[in-house]
């Protein structure tokens, strides 16, 4: 069984992010890097099969330089090998899908995982782009997997209940929190990962399809309301919660 | 990660990859895993145990040895940022894995004979077994060389007599490092758990390091077999030098101390509003946050030169002396700082100040006491032994 997991560093979900001067980027001067948490259970599912059935698994990432020390987590973490895919120059959504997607390709796979989103973008379109410029079968959300008999039994959480699928392999399954529980890379792990290959590969840019027109800061939170006080101010606020701000039903 | 660390310097740009990512696995397992749970620990003054197994996976027990007995070949620095990182949780971590790295795994790593290597170093750093150091005795910790407890020769091994206290995890190891005399030398033996004549009472009553065991071991004809004595282990170097190695993991643990202590100050007085403001943007307040900075920028320059000195083989017990005198009083100094500037809630253990400050006065005390590192310096310079 050998297994591609998709990997990407984020700013520290911790970090207060901030637009640089002209707002066509954020601000990365003084932003701590981590891998993106969802990768992460990703990471160590991928691990689990193959400590389970053997195989390799292999971390790929797309993006410049510093995009490397996804990989170098990845490999800490335990993965055999890593291929850093190089990006020069912009791209959407469509180009890294794609790029990923052909570093997918010059390798032998029976699945690819992915975090199920980034949590930088949010975007959660990665996973199934890629499923469907490779043509196969794709689930989202996973948070549990059984995979056996060359096929996956994957369960999603849905509004009110979960959905289970199956899916004959190769597949892509992006993950969800609660699918396991990522291993701390071990010092050991951490310094054998010095001796794993990272292969580069140049993967010709498609046409971007999108354009970043600019970055805006969420509007001011408008301030805060004191509808009443005590016991008699309950309806009202009931009332207000369900057909003002419907968050309750 | 929320934490990314006090880094005013931009030390992180000289590490290697591999330390910092050390560096992190150890912090967030910290984060998770020590953090959520120290204040009830040590309330209840307990070690949790069942950590004991997660640290060994992480690598923690030995690191810097070879792998073919059980280490990761990890260099100084990244070692003492793993000492920082757990001692940000709890000293109690830090000193737990000093002694089964520095004081038990380094001397029969050094010492020890081909057979008591193969035997018990992977196991000590699986953590099947724990280990613990016995030098100080009840009268005499500054002047180990004066120590009372004897090893006497008898049929196919050894007779010990006499009893060490202050002894971190010795009600608790498999392994004790025991130094006694053997016809006036100081010899290093290692006592199994058990052994008929031993014991190992625990020392209640600690206002410090309440997560940590302490205890005492008491020999009375302690039958040792030869193949238990470390033949290399002779002199009082020998201990000496492995608490050389413990003193280079506090010069980085007690950074991680103050750090937490720093992070939680700049935090509070950013908060905590009086006079209709908050109390940051007052002038005595701002200058010892500054000072608290300043003392951790210049502890972690000292702290990273010495590791890469100790990487290089230049690093002297001279030149850890130095800074663990230093690292420890900066830290106290910037514990006792944080407690005054939280207030009230200094004293409550909804924050880690009180703690991290209690803990301390252990630090600057064990591993030889503030004193005579500055007496060892003062040796050192002037040329004149004045702790004698
Ligand atoms: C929590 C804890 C854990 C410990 N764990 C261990 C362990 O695992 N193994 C172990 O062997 N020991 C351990 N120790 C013991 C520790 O190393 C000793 O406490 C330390 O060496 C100091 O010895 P002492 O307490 O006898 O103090 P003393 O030597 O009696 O010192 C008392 C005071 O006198 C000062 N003083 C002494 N001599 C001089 C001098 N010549 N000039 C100037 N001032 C001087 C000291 O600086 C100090 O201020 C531990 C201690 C603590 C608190």
């Amino acid at each position: 069984m050998n297994i591609a997991v998709l990997v990407k560093m984020v700013p520290d979900t911790a970090a207060t992010i901030r637009l640089n001067a002209d707002k066509s980027w954020i601000e990365t001067r003084d932003l701590n890097w981590v891998l993106s948490p969802y990768d992460e259970y990703a990471m160590e599912e991928a691990l689990k099969l193959t400590e389970a059935e053997g195989g390799e698994v292999t971390a790929i990432t797309y993006g410049g330089d510093q995009s490397k020390e996804a990989l170098r987590k990845a490999l800490a973490m335990g993965a055999h090998k890593a291929v850093h895919a190089k990006k020069e120059g912009f791209t959407d959504l469509l180009g890294t899908a794609n790029a990923l997607a052909k570093a997918i390709q010059a390798g032998s796979y029976d699945m690819v995982f992915a975090g199920f989103k980034a949590t930088d973008d949010d975007c959660a379109a990665i996973g199934p782009m890629v499923a469907t410029l490779l043509d196969w079968p794709c689930v989202t959300e996973v948070h549990k997997l059984e995979v056996g008999g060359g096929k996956l039994t994957a369960e999603r959480e849905i509004e009110g209940g979960h959905e289970v699928f199956e899916a004959s392999l190769p597949a892509v399954v992006t993950a969800q929190k609660g699918l396991n529980e990522p291993r701390y890379p071990s010092l050991k792990g951490i310094m054998m990962a010095k001796k794993k290959p990272i292969e580069e590969t140049e993967v010709e840019d498609v046409e971007p399809r999108t354009e970043t027109v600019g970055f805006e800061y969420p509007p001011e939170r408008p301030e805060g309301r004191i509808v009443g006080e005590g016991a008699e101010a309950v309806p009202e606020l009931v009332r207000l919660l369900r057909e003002e701000a419907r968050v309750i039903e | 990660m929320a934490y990314a660390g006090i880094d005013y310097y931009k030390i992180d740009d000289l590490l290697t990859d591999e330390e910092r990512l050390v560096r992190d696995s150890v912090r967030e397992w910290v984060n998770d895993r020590v953090i959520p749970g120290i204040e009830g620990w040590y309330r209840d003054a307990v070690f949790p145990m069942d950590r004991v197994p997660e640290m060994a996976e992480l690598g923690l027990f030995g690191p810097t040895f070879p792998e073919e007995y059980g280490g990761a070949g990890i260099g100084d620095v990244a070692y003492g940022l793993a000492m920082q990182e757990l001692e940000r949780g709890d000293s109690g971590f830090r000193s737990f894995c000093s002694v089964q790295s520095a004081l038990v795994m380094y001397p029969i790593f050094t010492w020890g004979t081909d057979e008591q290597k193969r035997n018990l170093l992977p196991k000590l750093a699986t953590g099947e077994l724990l280990g613990a150091f016995g030098l100080t005795e009840p009268d005499y910790g500054s002047d180990p060389g004066s120590m009372i407890t004897t090893a006497k020769k008898v049929d196919g091994g050894y007779l010990l007599n006499g009893a060490k206290m202050w002894i971190t995890n010795s009600t608790i190891a498999d392994i004790l490092v025991v130094w006694a005399k053997l016809d006036g030398v100081v010899n290093g033996f290692l006592v199994e758990k058990g052994a008929k004549g031993l014991d190992c009472p625990e020392t209640s009553g600690k206002w410090s390091l309440r997560a940590s065991v302490t205890g005492e071991i008491i020999l009375q004809d302690v039958f040792v077999p030869e193949e238990m004595r470390m033949p290399d282990a002779v002199g009082l170097k020998c201990p000496l030098m492995c608490l050389n190695q413990a003193r280079y993991g506090i010069v980085w643990g007690v950074l991680g101390a103050a750090q937490h202590c720093y992070e939680s100050t700049l935090r509070y007085t950013t908060e905590r509003e009086q006079w209709g403001g908050p109390i940051n943007r007052h002038q005595m307040v701002q200058e010892r946050l500054v000072i608290m900075l300043s003392e951790i920028t210049k502890g972690q320059l000292m702290a990273y030169r010495l590791g890469r000195m100790k990487e290089q083989g230049k690093a002297s017990f001279r030149h850890v002396s130095l800074a663990k005198r230093n690292n420890c009083e900066q830290a106290l100094n910037i514990a006792r700082t944080a407690r005054d500037l939280h207030g009230a809630n200094g004293i409550a253990d909804e924050y880690p100040i009180m703690r991290h400050m209690m803990n301390l006065e252990s630090v600057y005390t064990y591993e030889g006491t503030h004193n005579m590192h500055t007496l060892i310096v003062g040796a050192d310079i002037t040329g004149i032994e004045a702790y004698k």
